[in-house]
Formats: C-alpha cells, sequence, structure tokens
C-alpha cells in the first residue's frame, strides 16, 4: 500500500510570506493563516463545493508582521503574535472578527503563541528572550501572571502540553528546550528541565516542539536540519508523582538539506515536517522489534511542495480527513491530503 | 558611543579590470544562461561599505572566489572578510549582500552568508544572526536598518 500526499488546494491571497497555519479545533474546514503582510486569513471550506475560500481578512491591528496564530480549545477565539510585539486575540469570525484583548508584555517581536488545553491560559514568547504566561478571564480579560526568564536567547516557539499545563519553549539559542511547571498553589512557575545539546539536543536553533496525541512523545525540528523524538512517562506524571523528566529517544537526519521550520504530530501518529528545502516529509513509527530503542522511518518525501522554504505544517485536528495544510514564503497555503494508492 | 569610524583607514585595493562576457556557446535565446559565479559577483561587488566610500570589491571584503554557487541545485554562498576583526559593520554588511541578492537573484536560490573563517571575534554569533530567515526578515523591518542598507546598495555615480 503507497501513499502519498495530493495537493488539493492552493489558497492565493497573501501579498507576502505566510510564517504559520492553524486549523480550527471546533469548526470543520476552517483555518487561520498569518503572514508578513501583517494580516491573518480565516479560511472555510464550503459544504457543497469542499473547496475553501478567505472568509475574512483581519487587519489594522497589527503594524507589522503576524509571526504565529492560534485557536482557543473552544474554537471560539484566536489568538496571534507580531513583530509589532502586540499579542490579540480576536473573535465573532463569523460576523465581523473584532480583537477583543491587547497584550502588550514583550519588548520587542513577539515569536509565537500558544493556549493550554482547558483554554484558560495563554503562554507567549519573543526576542526579548522571555516567556510571558496570561490567565484569561471571563469578559476576554487577560492578566499577565508569570514572566519566565531563563532562555538566553530569542525564544522561538512556547506550546503547551496536549493534557497537563506543562509549558514547552525552544530558543535560537543553541538548542535550549525549557521545560516549565507550576507545582504549587501560589502560581509561581520554575524550569523543571533543560535539554541542550549535551543531553543529545539539537545543535542549533530549535523551531516547534509537537506533541503525540497521548502527550507522552514530543517532536521537535531545528536548523541542525534534524528532528528528534523526545518521550516521557506521562502516566506517572499525570498520577501525581511529580516532575518525570523527557529523555531523547531518536533523532532523524538526512532527508532534509536545509533548515527544518516545522513539525507536526497528527492525532494518528504521523509526523509532518516543513523545511527551507521546499519539502514536506512524513515520518512514522518504525514498528521495530526493538524495545530498547524506539525507531521512525521516513514514510514519504514531497519534492516541491512549495517553489521556495514551508514555514509551517499542521495536520487537520479529526482522524478521518487527513488533511494537511502548509504556508510558505510563496506566499501560498496548501491543503493536502494523504491518500492510499491502490 | 564611539565617536569615529571603526576602522579610520581600510586598505584600498586597486580595481581590477572588469572582464567582459565572451560570446558563449549558447546561440538559443530560449535557453536561460545559467547563473555562474562572475554573474552573482557582479551583484554584489559595488555594493558599499557602511563605513566608507568604497565599494565591497575595492575593500577586497568580497572576490569573485567567495561567491560558491550551484546553478543546478539553485544554491549560492557567500564568504565574506570584514576589513577588520572586530568589526561591528559585519552584520549590516552581510544583510546588504543578502538583500541584494534576494532582490537580483530568482526566487528558487538558498542563499547562505558568511564571514570568512577567522576573520571576525565573533564569527559563530555573526553567521547565525546572518542566516536565521525570522531574525533577517524582523531586522529588514526596521526603517533605520532598511535605510542603510538602501545606502549600500544604491549605485554610485561612476
Amino acid at each position: 500500500m503507497k501513499l502519498d500526499l495530493v495537493e488539493v488546494q492552493k489558497l492565493e491571497g497573501h501579498s507576502a510570506r505566510v510564517w504559520n497555519v492553524a486549523w480550527n479545533p471546533a469548526a470543520a474546514g476552517v483555518l487561520a493563516s498569518c503572514s508578513a503582510d501583517k494580516t491573518v486569513r480565516i479560511w472555510e471550506q464550503s459544504s457543497l463545493s469542499r473547496s475553501w475560500s478567505c472568509k475574512a481578512v483581519l487587519e489594522g491591528t497589527h503594524t507589522r508582521t503576524v509571526k504565529s496564530c492560534a485557536w482557543s480549545p473552544s474554537g471560539k477565539l484566536l489568538a496571534t503574535a507580531s513583530f509589532d510585539g502586540k499579542t490579540c486575540v480576536w473573535e465573532n469570525f463569523a460576523t465581523d472578527s473584532e480583537c477583543v484583548s491587547v497584550l502588550q508584555v514583550h519588548e520587542s517581536e513577539v515569536k509565537s503563541v500558544s493556549w493550554n488545553a482547558s483554554g484558560s491560559l495563554l503562554a507567549t514568547c519573543g526576542r526579548d528572550k522571555s516567556v510571558s504566561i496570561w490567565e484569561i478571564q471571563p469578559e476576554d480579560e487577560c492578566y499577565c501572571v508569570a514572566m519566565l526568564l531563563g532562555h538566553s536567547e530569542d525564544v522561538k516557539m512556547v506550546q503547551w502540553h496536549p493534557t497537563m499545563d506543562l509549558l514547552f519553549s525552544c530558543s535560537y539559542d543553541n538548542t535550549i528546550i525549557k521545560v516549565w511547571w507550576c507545582e504549587d498553589e501560589y502560581g509561581d512557575y520554575d524550569c523543571v528541565q533543560t535539554l541542550s545539546e549535551s543531553n543529545n539536543g539539537h545543535s542549533s536553533t530549535v523551531w516547534v516542539i509537537s506533541f503525540n496525541a497521548a502527550g507522552d512523545r514530543m517532536v521537535t525540528c531545528s536548523d541542525d536540519r534534524t528532528v528528534k523524538i523526545w518521550g516521557t512517562d506521562i502516566k506517572r506524571m499525570q498520577s501525581g508523582e511529580g516532575y518525570v523528566p523527557w529523555t531523547h529517544l531518536c533523532t532523524l537526519s538526512g532527508s532534509h538539506d536545509r533548515a527544518i521550520y516545522s513539525v507536526h504530530w497528527s492525532r494518528d501518529g504521523i509526523i509532518a515536517s516543513g523545511a527551507g528545502d521546499d519539502t514536506i516529509q512524513l515520518f512514522v513509527d518504525s514498528d521495530s522489534d526493538s524495545v530498547v530503542e524506539p525507531a521512525y522511518k521516513l514514510l514519504l518525501k514531497k519534492e516541491k511542495a512549495h517553489t521556495t522554504d514551508i514555514n509551517s505544517v499542521q495536520w487537520a485536528p479529526d482522524k478521518e480527513s487527513r488533511l494537511l495544510a502548509s504556508a510558505s514564503d510563496d506566499q501560498t497555503v496548501k491543503i493536502w491530503k494523504l491518500v492510499s494508492e491502490p | 558611543m564611539v565617536s569615529g569610524l571603526i576602522n579610520e583607514n581600510p586598505i584600498i585595493y586597486p580595481k581590477k579590470e572588469r572582464r567582459l562576457r565572451t560570446d558563449s556557446s549558447n546561440t538559443d535565446e530560449f535557453t536561460p544562461e545559467p547563473i555562474d559565479q562572475l554573474e552573482i559577483f557582479d551583484h554584489i561587488r559595488d555594493i558599499k561599505d557602511p563605513e566608507h566610500p568604497n565599494t565591497l570589491e575595492d575593500l577586497r571584503v568580497v572576490t569573485e572566489d567567495s561567491v560558491e554557487v550551484d546553478d543546478d541545485n539553485s544554491y549560492v554562498r557567500v564568504t565574506f572578510t570584514p576589513t577588520m576583526e572586530h568589526c561591528s559593520m559585519a552584520t549590516i554588511i552581510g544583510l546588504c549582500v543578502r538583500v541584494k541578492l534576494l532582490r537580483s537573484l530568482p526566487a528558487r536560490y538558498k542563499i547562505d552568508i558568511r564571514v570568512a573563517p577567522g576573520s571576525h571575534a565573533t564569527e559563530d554569533a555573526v553567521n547565525k544572526q546572518l542566516n536565521d530567515k525570522e531574525r533577517v526578515a524582523a531586522a529588514l523591518e526596521n526603517p533605520n536598518l532598511v535605510e542603510m542598507v538602501d545606502e549600500c546598495l544604491l549605485p554610485s555615480a561612476e
């Protein structure tokens, strides 16, 4: 059984490179894309024609590149992070998308924004080397509850764990991936682990962190052209045992020729990567008999997926559709479907 | 704030005579000529140094050999030599080279810029900044920086 990634549609409209795509976790077929053209576009799939069109353009609020966008778990809110230093929260997409909150704490470009699993917390990070955590109150009031300093360089991405309020951040600073956790009731977050080159970590900037559905595995990608898989015994942590460290499981190298800008782990276990070599690649657990060394293998390589760098890849949240969205320097977003060829 | 130039007395090399392109064997007007080392060098040789009224070629910051190109794979690497080991203009120079090439080469090209190994005190840090696409993009949204770069890229009235 041979698999292929088939291009379903190319979404055009942005007038500069597209940095990030995000599927709405609650509304099927809805995705957001954000760009150096300072706007965010919301795309929806028509129930009749099954094709996507641009339903809204969020503009006028960010004055510089919008680097990252993330939907709240309810799908009702969209957070956007910009080089202008602001993080905005938007709602009411059906009628007239409204920016309901502007979070301003970073001293320079904001690189990433992430919601925790319950939607009660928002994390942001930026070139000022800090990570901020915000509490979302009713009436969309947002309060900054923590500013985490620990990285020595530009923080590229923040990502909450899928089931626990563990925050992960990765950086320009040669490798460091930090794990932040608030163990007590006082709300103090501490850095409980740092994964650096000496822990089998990356040897250059780490761009993205993504978790598998169970939350016991994480995949990271880097400027060093490798993808790394990490694991932990999350059940022990979930049962209240205290922090259980993550360890390196596997490094995938040699298949990407340029910096890997994005990885995403699908609900059904397929890892997608997008890179500066214009390819999208898919990896899976190789089901090897070895219990000691978990191994992953390349499932498929899509050459020239875009005409230039791919900045972001994200699987649609449902398991059935097998749709993947990608965003590129070529100013387009593409929708792909993973199909089995007879 | 340091007053005066970083490098008060740069070495200015004698101007190399420009080679005329000889008629190539390719007479088919529809086949694009492969992009070669000289073509890329031609794009960057006249970039002005940020501090002096001289070009990068005059100061031997770039030479023809500092350009490595693989047109089949749409790849170019430029290795430049700052005039001084502690030159704080190194990132500006690197940025100017990158911007000029981004504006001059087809979109398919992958561009790497680096300082000549051993030529700069903070070589790794400079190289990292110059090749981080996100950092470069953010820098090019800074109007002061863009103005400086555009000044360096302006053709001189010769």
